[in-house]
């Protein structure tokens, strides 16, 4: 039965499990009306499963939901949306050749056969003029920045006279001060007696928004506490159980010899569009520089022309001293590039085939692994089992497919192959993503590793805490520019997050100031 | 232009009509399955099996409806098939349709064995529309044939509203851009792509049957010579779109058309050249759809070809 | 991505306090046996599958099948016929398996037989006084080259400009069909042929030999050395390997810096070469002249056999056995009246049964037994929850 009249949402005892996995375990919770809820917790802490279970995608193994004090089955999305429960997940759900008032009346019942577009881009436009969110319901969606595209998110589930609203990670993909426009609006939306569930690691967005916090970990609820009872640091020990190991030991690089040079570097972006403009950026022997920025704004494009993967339409990326634009893949391998790219097991692996195939995919031309036209398979398999040993990968053997490695592992194993062939530079693109903290914190150290052997690595993170961290400088990227380069003793969150946002450049920054 | 100039173009584009319409009822049940983001190669083998049921069907009750309706139901079923083994068992789609099409071929062989060289007892007849077929050049063109070729000018007006004016339309192309998106707002994914995979094969198998009842009315093993797969290169030409099949339709049987004619006026060019000539334009046309547009990606069912699962 | 798809609701069963479910989950990794039982039920159910359309249509499918198993593994010359008719298909589906390592869809094999066959027996007609040790090495070669080209024209546009390769290939096998039937019906046909589509006789030298007084031919030998050719190129050679990476993961490929565009020509080339040999062996080794049929659609069964085979080499070589004989056992069920396209039924849905099989065998069912709550580490978490609060 449900416990408090005023509770929205409850749910007693969920539990789930995936094979090998389990998700959630005996989780009790609850959302009363008009309250911003934060559901805090690691990677891997159950959040995304428990909301998922709300939402409809998945089904309780055990459990029982309430809503509005009525037990529910919740057995698909359209029960939940029913039920007016509305789910913004991480990676939207929009189809992005529709406009965006086609992805609002999308799924709909009525009206029920033809459709007046124009009736409807209406009601979007009133709707998201309620809450402030700026739209054009004309709009197609892969013509909108990633924040407009939360927007639209936010409006489908508001059209659908959503009373629960649950965004997962919604600041992931926001600069701080996008994050701060959210905010707003979801005190808005509060203050007309909606309840919102807000799915976050971070604990000063919790700390800043919520109103009360239920923490995960491992699967289970570690606690449910007021906002105004606590601490940040009491929620830190909740979330986790052990510090995080501290910064990094510091080494002097800023007089090295530049390894990578970019300059005025402009190339185009899959759908034709520029995607980066101008750019100019400097990587020394023996510095990490890294990149940050709200994903989207340049970040791949700047990795594969590097890595030959797209064409540079003007500029020049020199290495060395030596011109590499628009050199091919192969040859900017061969001058001594290594690559971590963004989608590991997307690019760069090939997931069916057995570990020691993936070891060799750098370096199977090379008079080592290779007798004439013919594969060295002994060399190879003892190349293998040395990476494996060296960065204590978890393996069925090294003959398995590469898929069953766990994420974490696959990382390890693919950073330790590229940087086997004793690269110039490094480029890792989100490196840690995804990662549980033990796998994170080790790459982190494979990386710091390399940096002191004299390494020039270019480092590409949404996270800032990381990139602070690990860092020698740090350059901003928004819309494809370069917005500032700050050292060490130079940068704030606050300032790295103006420029994030493209507010301003450094020169009018400290004008400012 | 003489007189005969011009009854020879009007003859040769009320031909293309003729010829394309299989083309279009084959290709308006590939785009409503492309768009919903399964492919399916086996249109070849459907139509042949709607030409031989259909044949059949009509031979047994002497009622072309019935012929249709048998053409379009074993449509279905080879389409059933292979919606069974792209949407729920998630298969190779390429490879589950080159195998159908391979399966219905043999069985279009094996059903049709003894009706080799039967005439049809009935067939579709031109009827010409009082009053429009009386335009000169466009009468000829478009108003002077049989209910088939009718039939198929409601379809394309249908489809084309129905695609991108109503709300199933907009359901059932969100199912071939982002399933995940789609069945995230309640869509029954799985449902959908069986739905429009069957539905475009019953019109595959009507392509089909267009030829055994109305093109020749007769059943010749294979006699779909390779249309099934034109269609196919044709829904590309037409980025999804069944306005543009239906021009797509229209051009490639008048190929077809015109290399009949060219002989009948007495050119000198083999006739085994021409008869080359569809299949040469068609790679013709293909090259140029892709290489010309960066819209053929764009345009594409973004998720087509790819099994859907719930993550 | 390995997540369970379907769970069942055998929940509660409560046996001493436990609770037992049995779900369908999916399998990580499939066991080696499934490789044998996978096909082992496909080739039952797809007999099964025909029986029933036998006995719809009217023949007892038992009688039918023991027709067909009797006339093709029972007797010397059903065993030989499967022999020859299993050499082109074993050589094409070779050919086409290359090109779908790389995830190419090579279905224009018929054609390239056709090119393949037509330029050989330009060779055997036009320089007629060659000697056999040269006139065959020279028909192999000319039919390599002309399927290479046929193939490479299909592909070219694919690697160019990224068309779909599916259609020019079957494209390109409608138009090579009439280029032959061009010829035959043209500038080479045989004036003593009557009205016949057939070129004249090849000379002795242009026959390929054959083994004892049988119509085995040395296409089988040049069918099971490219098998093996093949096998070796794949799994132990530096191309092979770049032809593995860029079928499981282009874009890896890319990344590695692999030529993607040049290897879909290169592989295209070598794929559309082994189906050209094949079709020199048809007219080279059987027919010993052109004719308007060259292949009886061995292009298209040579897809089905690649893939029943998983692309493997030696699987290649079983099933093009077992085909060999299903097309040896049609023909032979025809005298009694029921369609040779029986053949092609089977053939077609036993690669849709294995497609079914396989997907199944995807999953796998389990009973679980829900654990008792660990009470430890809740616990933990609930003593510093109750410090907060």
């Amino acid at each position: 039965m449900p416990q408090n009249e005023n509770n929205i949402i409850e749910m007693h005892g969920i539990t789930k499990r995936f094979p090998g996995v389990l998700a959630n375990e005996n989780i009790n919770f609850s959302v009363s009306c008009g309250e911003i809820h934060a559901l805090l917790g690691e990677n891997g802490a159950g959040k995304s499963t428990l909301m998922n279970i709300l939402s409809g995608l998945y089904k309780p193994d055990e459990g029982d939901i309430f809503v509005k004090g009525k037990r529910i089955q919740i057995g698909s999305p359209r029960h939940a949306i029913e039920a007016g429960i509305g789910m913004v997940h991480q990676h939207f759900r929009l189809v992005e050749n529709f406009s965006v008032a086609e992805n609002i009346t999308l799924g709909m019942s009525t009206p029920r056969f033809r459709l007046d577009m124009t009736a409807i881009e209406d009601e979007v436009a009133t709707l998201s003029k309620k809450y402030g969110l700026q739209l054009d319901p004309r709009a197609e969606i892969w013509q909108l920045s990633v924040g407009e595209q939360q927007r639209v998110e936010i409006v489908k589930m508001l059209y659908r006279g959503a009373d629960v609203l649950i965004l997962d990670e919604p600041t992931a993909v926001l600069t701080p001060q996008e994050a701060r426009e959210l905010f707003a609006t979801l005190d808005r939306m509060k203050a007309t007696g909606r309840s919102i569930i807000f799915i976050t690691h971070k604990l000063d967005e919790v700390m800043h928004v919520a109103d009360r916090v239920t923490v995960l970990r491992g699967g289970r609820v570690a606690a449910t506490v007021n906002k105004k009872d606590v601490t940040s640091r009491q929620l830190a020990s909740l979330m986790v159980g052990k510090e995080h190991s501290a910064t990094l030991p510091e080494k002097d690089s800023l007089h090295s010899e530049p390894v990578l040079t970019l300059s005025g570097v402009t190339a185009y972006g899959d759908r034709g569009t520029i995607a980066l403009d101008g750019v100019s950026l400097q990587v020394r022997a023996g510095e990490i520089l890294g990149i940050a920025g709200v994903a989207g704004n340049g970040q791949r494009e700047l990795t594969e022309v590097i890595t030959g993967l797209r064409r540079t339409h003007s500029g020049t990326i020199s290495l060395h001293g030596q011109n590499i634009t628009n050199k091919t893949p192969l040859e900017i391998i061969d001058s001594g590039v290594s690559y971590v790219p963004e989608d590991r097991y997307g690019t760069g692996m090939a997931p069916n085939l057995s570990i020691v195939d993936n070891i060799i995919l750098k370096s199977y031309r090379s008079p080592v692994m290779s007798k004439g036209p013919f594969i060295d398979y002994d060399a190879a398999k003892r190349h293998a089992k040395e990476l494996v040993e060296r960065f204590q990968v978890k393996t069925a053997g090294i003959h398995s497919a590469a898929r069953l490695l766990s994420g974490g592992n696959a990382q390890k194993l693919l950073l330790g192959r590229e940087i086997s062939s004793d690269p110039k530079l490094l480029v890792a693109a989100y490196p840690t993503r995804g990662l549980d903290i033990g796998a994170a914190e080790a790459i982190r150290s494979i990386l710091v590793n390399q940096r002191n052997q004299g390494v020039a690595i270019l480092l590409i993170s949404e996270d800032l805490d990381e990139l602070i961290r690990l860092s020698d400088r740090i350059a901003i990227m928004f819309a494809g520019k370069i917005m500032g380069t700050l050292n060490r003793d130079e940068w704030n969150i606050e300032h790295i997050g103006l420029l994030m946002a493209g507010v301003l450049d450094v020169q009018d920054e400290e004008a400012l100031t | 232009m003489t007189q005969t100039t011009v009854g020879f173009i009007t003859a040769v584009l009320a031909a293309a009509v003729q010829a394309g319409t299989p083309l279009l009822y084959a290709a308006l049940g590939e785009i409503l399955t492309e768009r919903v983001g399964i492919i399916n190669l086996s249109v070849e083998g459907i139509m042949l099996v709607g030409a031989v049921s259909g044949f059949l069907a009509t031979v047994a009750t002497k009622n072309l409806a019935v012929g249709i309706l048998g053409a379009a139901i074993a449509g279905g079923i080879i389409a059933a098939i292979h919606a069974f083994l792209s949407v729920s068992l998630k298969v190779n789609q390429v490879v589950s349709g080159l195998s159908l099409s391979l399966f219905a071929t043999g069985v279009s062989g094996y059903l049709g064995k003894p009706i080799i060289g039967v005439p049809a007892p009935v067939s579709f007849k031109p009827y010409p529309i009082p009053g429009l077929s009386k335009i000169p050049v466009l009468g000829q063109m478009f108003f002077k044939h049989n209910l088939l070729v009718y039939g198929s000018y409601f379809l394309v007006a249908f489809l084309w509203y129905f695609l991108y004016k109503t709300r199933p339309g907009l359901h059932m192309r969100s199912v071939g851009e982002s399933p995940r998106t789609a069945d995230s707002l309640g869509i029954n994914v799985n449902a959908v792509q069986y739905a429009y995979t069957i539905i475009g094969g019953a019109l595959s198998g009507i392509a089909g049957a267009y030829l055994s009842l109305a093109y020749a009315p007769s059943w010749i093993e294979q006699m779909t010579a390779g249309r099934g797969w034109i269609a196919i290169a044709l829904v590309i030409f037409a980025v999804w779109n069944p306005l543009r099949a239906m021009v797509g339709a229209y051009l490639f049987g008048g190929i077809e058309a015109l290399g009949f004619r060219i002989q009948v006026v007495g050119a000198t060019i083999s006739p085994i050249v021409l008869k080359m000539m569809p299949y040469i334009f068609t790679i013709a046309v293909l090259i140029i759809t892709t290489a010309r547009s960066a819209t053929y990606k764009t345009e594409a069912p973004q998720a087509l070809g790819v099994p859907y699962e719930r993550e | 991505m390995t997540h369970e798809t379907t769970v069942t609701d055998g929940r509660a069963q409560t046996t001493q306090g436990r609770k037992f479910k049995i779900r369908v989950e999916r399998r990580l990794d499939t066991p080696a046996w499934w490789n044998i039982l996978v096909p082992v039920v496909s080739i039952a159910l797809a007999l099964l599958f025909g029986a029933i359309f036998l006995k719809m249509t009217g023949y007892s499918p038992i009688k039918v099948y023991a027709i067909m198993f009797k006339d093709t593994f029972g007797t010397k010359y059903g065993i030989t016929e499967t022999l020859v008719k299993a050499s082109p298909l074993l050589l094409s589906a070779v050919g086409v398996s290359i090109a779908f390592r790389m995830q190419l869809w090579n279905i224009g094999a018929e054609g390239q037989i056709y090119v393949g066959a037509l330029a050989a027996s330009w060779v055997a007609l036009t320089f007629t006084g060659l000697p056999a040790y040269i006139m065959i090495p020279a028909m192999v070669l000319a039919a390599a080259l002309a399927g290479g080209l046929w193939a490479f024209l299909g592909s070219a546009p694919r690697a160019i400009w990224g068309v779909n390769e599916i259609i020019t290939t079957l494209m390109l096998n409608y138009i090579a069909i009439f280029c032959v039937e061009y010829f035959v019906y043209g500038p080479w046909r045989d004036p003593l042929s009557f009205l016949f589509p057939l070129s004249p006789m090849f000379p002795k030298s242009a026959w390929l030999p054959c083994f004892g007084n049988t119509r085995i031919h040395l296409g089988l030998v040049f069918g099971v050395v490219s098998a093996l050719a093949v096998g070796l190129l794949l799994s132990r050679t530096k191309w092979g390997y770049e032809i593995r990476v860029i079928g499981e993961n282009p874009d890896a490929a890319r990344y590695s810096g692999m030529s993607i565009s040049r290897n879909i020509i290169l592989v295209m080339i070598l794929s559309g070469a082994i189906s050209g040999i094949a079709g020199m062996c048809e007219v080279s080794g059987i027919i010993h002249r052109l004719q308007a049929q060259v292949s009886a659609g061995y292009g298209y069964t040579a897809i089905i056999i690649a893939w029943l085979a998983k692309l493997h080499p030696i699987g290649i070589i079983i099933v093009s056995l077992l085909f060999g004989g299903l097309l040896v056992a049609g023909y032979s069920v025809q005298i009694y009246g029921i369609p040779a396209d029986i053949a092609t039924m089977l053939q077609g849905s036993l690669l849709f049964f294995v497609l079914g099989v396989e997907a199944l065998a995807r999953y796998r069912i389990r009973i679980i037994r829900s654990s008792p709550k660990p009470v430890q580490a809740q616990q933990a978490a609930d003593d510093v929850a109750r410090e907060i609060t």
